[in-house]
């Protein structure tokens, strides 16, 4: 097996589990659902496998280094974090019905890095600026920062949509009839969707201030500069912001519900700026991850 | 004293906090999309004459550091101080607090309380939690009150102040920036090899020149590829020579500069120089050495060695993109020979008295960048502090629980109260309560039930 049959085979082993929960989601069938988890675990072994694989076989070409290096290899990551944090929240709050709004992304995100035109595939040995030990810390926790605000965006958008439905009803005096329930009254309770929400958005953005960090130190012990205010690190710190007023709007005015589910919809939209959007639209250091 | 509270209020506000965020976020946009640092004419090309003199005005060629964006960096430091200011003394308050002497009537109203029965009598009972508590890793103190006993314990009270770690965090990082502007500086230079300096030059419009205090000198420079001719390393051998000796010697590539005298030298840049080759010859029978720059059809000499040689003729690159060189060569010793090697590819030279090894590369300088920067150790404290900080403000909580134990008119018994309060995390302290209230019916003694 190479590893790029490995992580080809994740693309369409996420589409499945995206079915399975979209199963689950529009037809209440409780055994897609546990064939969903069980699929999603298969498929994050299989891309865990794959991206160690890739991870020798550079070693092989004698050009060995960690997977993280081009944009092809962070979509990797970014799939495999966005599916491996959706099953601990799955674990944690025993829910399938989220499954639908956060396996989308890491099949996506496979299947851009898979069939884009644009994106190259090949393992490519790395330039001279990314020949460091930072290149692992700095990218990983990136990742799963990124990983962690998919998720709330995701769910962000569950939780508007379910909180929409209900203010209809009440607009309409309408009761929930046993036996009669939309796919959305049989989400948890919103209260628990927007708990869901601020975890993630409290755990991604630990992890994006580490990959600021990673970033900076790596900057200084490369160019004799922690920050030079290049686009890449200048949208992380906007990304930064948006989630710093989610947090402050949480932490002291109690702010809950509808407004941080529209922050994680947006902060979403910052972080696939910078995850992204910098790289083809706007130049700077951070060249190398744009092929 | 009004205005001053105004003033106050404004400055610890939440709501300043916030739109200095929104302000720093959108205004930071301007600067990705508008290229930074480029000369006027820049300016004037791409977006007309009159946007380059509002540009100019409002210093948006160098935004980050334009009066305006200072300006919202202070604003957000002067907030983030006095937010400090106003809330750590009650955070002090809450910590110091008597929590004995809350008002008993009220904790029993509290919601989520939990009520538990013991057959035990007071005394006992109030000494059975003693014990338990003491192995349970909570601090606690008790008091007897109103004919019962209260017990208050807690844990986690220093977590309160992970947020000020956070926000004085930023501030640190701020000082350290601050310290690198002023007693810092940014500086590049080319240095030939087989050439030393001492002095490097400010990355400011005039390049300014700065003395080193030092020489420091190009041995030699590496471009190596990968098969896919893509670049592998660039790397600079450099020597440090104070005094006429040296003191330092290093191989730096990106990613590995060279420390000396709170500078560092970044391997930054290259360039080739024209027509100009370095030829390293070493006799291996007598390990004599030495390099020399060579130009193309000039004889060289090695007196030492009495050895002459030079460059007679260059090919264009073969298939590994290595450019030939033909050298003649002469030590006096049977007849001058003439033969070709690859650049950087060292050759053997046999001869009647002696073996030579020859080697010719292109003769480069090597582009350092220079920096000094004294703020960078409170830069990374800060960040370190702030790493920290933040994992204190989302996992950890302060938690406090009182027991409130008083007789039960009727039986002997006694009654049983608990309750818990925290600043965050109301989940984790109902585990902790849960884990008190097993603990409780566990110790047989006291027979509690739920009650």
């Amino acid at each position: 097996m190479t590893s790029s049959q490995l992580l080809g085979a994740t693309t369409f082993i996420y589409l499945l589990a995206t079915f399975l929960y979209l199963l689950v989601l529009i037809f209440k069938a409780r055994r897609a659902g546990i064939l969903g988890t069980a699929v999603t675990l298969i498929g994050v072994l299989v891309q865990t496998a794959g991206i160690i694989m890739r991870w020798v076989e550079s070693y092989q070409m004698g050009i060995g280094h960690a997977p993280l290096s081009n944009m092809y290899e962070s979509l990797v990551i970014f799939s495999w974090a966005i599916a491996l944090s959706y099953l601990v929240i799955e674990v944690i709050y025993k829910n399938r019905m989220l499954g639908a709004f956060a396996l989308p992304f890491a099949f996506a995100s496979m299947a851009y890095g898979s069939f884009a035109g644009e994106i190259h595939r090949e393992i490519s040995p790395l330039v001279p600026a990314l020949q460091s030990n930072w290149l692992l810390a700095h990218v990983f926790t990136c990742f799963i920062g990124y990983a962690a605000f998919a998720v709330a965006c995701g769910i962000g958008v569950l939780y508007l949509l379910k909180d929409r439905k209900e203010r209809n009803r009440k607009a309409a005096g309408r009761r929930v009839v046993e036996g009669e329930e939309g796919v959305l009254d049989l989400l948890p309770p919103l209260k628990t969707i927007d708990e869901i929400i601020h975890k993630s958005i409290v755990f991604g953005f630990l992890w994006l201030s580490a990959g600021i960090i990673t970033g900076a130190v790596w900057a200084n012990s490369a160019w004799g500069t922690y920050w030079s205010w290049d686009p890449k690190e200048t949208w992380s710190l906007i990304t930064w912001f948006v989630y710093a007023v989610a947090l402050h709007a949480r932490f002291t005015k109690g702010w809950g519900g509808r407004r941080i589910a529209w922050i994680a919809v947006f902060g979403f939209l910052s972080v696939l700026f910078t995850y992204y959007g910098v790289n083809f639209w706007l130049s700077g250091l951070h060249s190398y991850g744009s092929s | 004293m009004k205005e001053k509270n105004v003033l106050w209020e404004f400055f610890t506000s939440v709501k300043l906090a916030i739109f200095t965020f929104l302000a720093l976020a959108a205004t930071s946009i301007i600067g990705t999309i508008i290229p930074q640092n480029e000369p006027f004419g820049f300016y004037v090309e791409n977006f007309g004459p009159r946007w380059a003199t509002i540009f100019k005005y409002l210093n948006v060629p160098d935004m980050y550091h334009a009066w305006w964006f200072v300006s919202l960096l202070v604003l957000f430091s002067l907030n983030l101080i006095a937010c400090s200011l106003d809330r750590i003394p009650n955070v002090v308050r809450i910590l110091r607090k008597d929590n004995l002497a809350v008002d008993i009537e009220r904790l029993e109203k509290r919601g989520k309380n939990r009520r538990l029965l013991s057959a035990l009598p007071l005394e006992q009972a109030a000494d059975k939690l003693r014990g338990l508590l003491a192995g349970s890793g909570w601090s606690f103190a008790s008091r007897e009150r109103d004919g019962g006993v209260l017990f208050f314990a807690e844990k986690g009270g220093w977590t309160r102040f992970g947020v000020y770690t956070v926000h004085g965090s930023i501030l640190v990082i701020f000082i350290g920036a601050i310290i690198g502007s002023i007693w810092g500086y940014k500086a590049s230079v080319m240095i030939a090899e087989g050439t030393s300096t001492d002095q490097v030059y400010a990355r400011d419009e005039r390049h300014t020149p700065i003395p080193l205090g030092f020489r420091l000198r190009c041995d030699r420079f590496l471009l190596t590829y990968y098969a896919n001719g893509m670049p592998k390393d660039y790397i600079s051998d450099l020597s440090v020579i104070k005094d006429g000796k040296v003191v330092l010697q290093k191989r730096i590539e990106v990613n590995d500069p060279l420390q000396y005298a709170g500078l560092t030298f970044y391997q930054s840049s290259y360039q080739p120089i024209d027509n100009q080759y370095v030829i390293y010859l070493k006799n291996t029978t007598s390990g004599a050495f030495q390099n020399f720059i060579v130009m193309p059809l000039r004889q060289m000499r090695w007196e030492e060695e009495n050895v002459a040689f030079g460059i007679v003729e260059r090919r264009n690159p073969n298939m590994l993109g290595q450019y030939q060189h033909k050298i003649w060569f002469s030590d006096g010793k049977g007849s001058p020979v003439s033969f070709w090697v690859s650049e950087n590819q060292p050759v053997r030279l046999e001869r009647p008295g002696a073996t030579y090894t020859v080697e010719v590369k292109q003769r480069f300088a090597t582009g350092l960048q220079v920096a000094k920067d004294p703020g960078v150790w409170p830069v990374y404290i800060g960040c370190t502090l702030m790493l920290l900080g933040l994992a204190v403000v989302f996992f950890m909580s302060h938690r406090r629980i009182w027991i409130w134990v008083r007789p039960e008119p009727q039986g002997g018994g006694c009654r049983i109260v608990l309750s818990g309060n925290a600043n965050k995390n109301r989940d984790g302290l109902e585990k902790d309560l849960d884990k008190i209230e097993s603990l409780l019916n566990s110790s047989n003694e006291l027979q509690v039930q739920g009650g």
